[in-house]
């Protein structure tokens, strides 16, 4: 974080002992609402996760927040129950194997797209740009009847690679759009003389710019997967309900309308969910953050 | 050799161009001429799947289910945001504080659906409150409210949610707008006897305007396609509906394409202004 910031300035200027703690006894009220908001954002994942680990009946009974305090009962039988019985550990398999390969192909034929968009010439090549900026907002709600009812035509309804195309698809608007403006960005000198050595597009796209781009490829790797691994309307809708292919999201919305107060349940069901992004977040901080930041245009 | 070159654009845009010509553009052509016929796709209809939009108090309730949340999602996140990054800029702990309110946005839409749920359980009023906010409601000793189907509180408690997951967005994204603000500005501002609250107004606001701007047009396209969280809490039960959670209920619930496609247009004429903003905008960097 920047050490100089627009509204602090206390570090410049020397103060004594007192003068220091009546300063911040003075921004008490400042730290009291941050405090006060912090609170109020961590309570409700907080008493998810105290609740994954108390039993039924104890849940129906009293608040979350009673288990904080000794003596502590907790059990992990509603996790082994939702990964077995309730099928949330095959569901676990299911969103890697919908998430990650739709990634990959994403930020693949994302990165082609753009290095032809930024490095080569081609008639149209402003307009066609245009046309991915425009597709960029576009709800996907336009698209599941055609693409639906093709993909029931082919008969693939309810496969991975069903929604392994689709999520590529709707990702890759926003994906070309990161890599361009990232390719483009790099320095022209570098690609000009590696051209001028004789080095062809496939050489500079390979050995210059993706390497160049590893963070950017990063960026858009962790916010790709997550918001695959998140998403429950293309699930929902090409996967067609079917128990044995669905992911996370969508066997929790299963469980909500079928025990929807069975709180033993769906909160350990939920954390099972959560527990991977959460890591990602905690772990790759800093990739998260710049990919929701360049993202800001999507929506 | 010449013409090699010039065909090889094209092998590197087939895949990207074949894919988004089968999954995008065909398919939004398609929607839209859909929605001009029957439920099964057969006869042609005119306008008369619109004409129902608007004449039904179910799908009336739709559009002004959606225009709560685009002003109160918007207007709250945008605000919070706004005010936690200016509050977080002045301590220490601000690297902790940002994360804190930005783990939200980590999870899924369903995860965070079933912890409102979770947050929102109601019990009678002689039985122990065992939801957090009506805890709190009766700790003050008021009377426990069942958020999730009161039709006059449900919109405000399921907005809520939604703020509390996009806070975090905002608060990044015009925080980091705010670090970009020079130091000697504000500094100047206070050597001529300026109050923080005058900064705030006169030299901050207006110096973000165009941050903000990009936050709030984010948040009104997830205003408008705000599905997870409804269908999950309510699946539009008890006047919650919304157009994303409409769709989905026309075609699978009730098996009516014509309306369906009728619902997603309407959806994408509510968007078209910020697509040709964006583009303007995207012609005018370039």
């Amino acid at each position: 974080m920047a050490d100089r910031t627009v509204l602090s300035r206390s570090e410049e200027v020397p103060m004594t002992p007192v003068q220091r703690l009546m300063r911040q006894l003075s921004r008490g009220p400042l730290h009291a609402a941050i405090i006060l908001v912090c609170i109020m954002w961590m309570t409700p994942t907080a008493g998810l996760f105290v609740s994954s680990f108390r039993t039924r009946s104890e849940i129906a009974t009293t608040g979350w927040w009673t288990a904080l305090v000794p003596p502590w009962q907790f059990t992990l039988e509603n996790y082994e129950h939702v990964l077995t019985a309730r099928g949330m550990g095959q569901s676990f398999i299911n969103s890697v194997m919908i998430s990650v390969p739709a990634t990959l192909l994403t930020i693949l034929i994302a990165a082609l797209a753009a290095y032809a968009f930024s490095w080569m010439e081609f008639r149209g090549r402003e307009l066609f740009f245009l046309l991915v900026v425009a597709l960029l907002v576009v709800p996907i709600q336009l698209t599941l009847i055609p693409v639906l009812r093709m993909y029931a035509n082919l008969g693939i309804t309810g496969t991975f690679p069903a929604v392994w195309l689709a999520h590529t698809a709707y990702g890759l608007p926003f994906a070309v759009f990161l890599l361009r403006n990232f390719f483009a960005a790099l320095p022209k000198d570098l690609l000009e003389s590696a051209f001028l050595e004789g080095a062809s597009h496939f050489t500079a796209f390979t050995r210059i710019v993706l390497p160049l781009s590893v963070p950017a490829l990063a960026a858009l790797g962790i916010f790709q997967f997550l918001w695959l691994w998140n998403d429950l309307l293309v699930a929902l809708v090409y996967l067609g309900g079917f128990r044995d292919v669905a992911p996370m999201t969508v066997t929790i919305s299963s469980l909500v309308s079928s025990f929807g107060s069975e709180w033993h349940l769906l909160t350990s069901a939920a954390f099972v969910s959560m527990m991977l992004p959460l890591i990602v977040f905690f772990a790759l901080q800093k990739y998260f953050v710049e990919g929701i930041l360049a993202g800001a245009v999507k929506g | 050799m010449r013409a090699r070159l010039s065909s090889q654009p094209w092998l590197y845009l087939a895949p990207a161009f074949g894919l988004l010509g089968v999954f995008l553009v065909y398919p939004v052509i398609t929607t839209v001429y859909l929605s001009f016929f029957d439920s099964r796709s057969e006869n042609f209809v005119g306008f008369a799947n619109y004409a129902y939009l608007i004449t039904h108090h179910e799908t009336v309730i739709v559009f002004r289910n959606n225009l709560m949340w685009l002003v109160l999602f918007t207007g709250a996140t945008v605000t919070i945001g706004l005010f936690l990054a200016v509050l977080t800029n002045q301590v220490r702990y601000e690297a902790v504080a940002k994360a804190i309110v930005f783990v939200p946005m980590a999870v899924s839409f369903t995860a965070a659906a079933v912890i409102w749920r979770f947050m929102y359980i109601y019990q009678p009023a002689d039985f122990t409150q065992t939801g957090v906010v009506n805890a709190v409601v009766t700790a003050f000793g008021l009377d426990p409210v069942a958020w999730i189907t009161n039709k006059s509180v449900n919109n405000f408690a399921l907005i809520a949610s939604g703020v509390w997951m996009w806070t975090g967005f905002a608060l990044v994204v015009i925080s980091a707008g705010l670090k970009g603000i020079p130091t000697e500005v504000v500094e100047a501002a206070r050597v001529d006897g300026a109050s923080e609250r005058q900064i705030f107004w006169h030299i901050l606001l207006p110096m973000l305007r165009s941050v903000i701007l990009v936050v709030a047009v984010t948040l009104v396209i997830n205003s408008l396609k705000v599905f997870d969280l409804v269908y999950v809490m309510t699946f539009g039960n008890f006047d919650t509906d919304v157009l994303a959670n409409r769709m989905f209920k026309e075609m699978f619930t009730f098996g009516n394409f014509g309306r369906a496609s009728a619902v997603a247009v309407v959806l994408l004429l509510a968007i078209v202004p910020i697509m040709l903003a964006n583009l303007r905008r995207f012609r005018r960097e370039q």
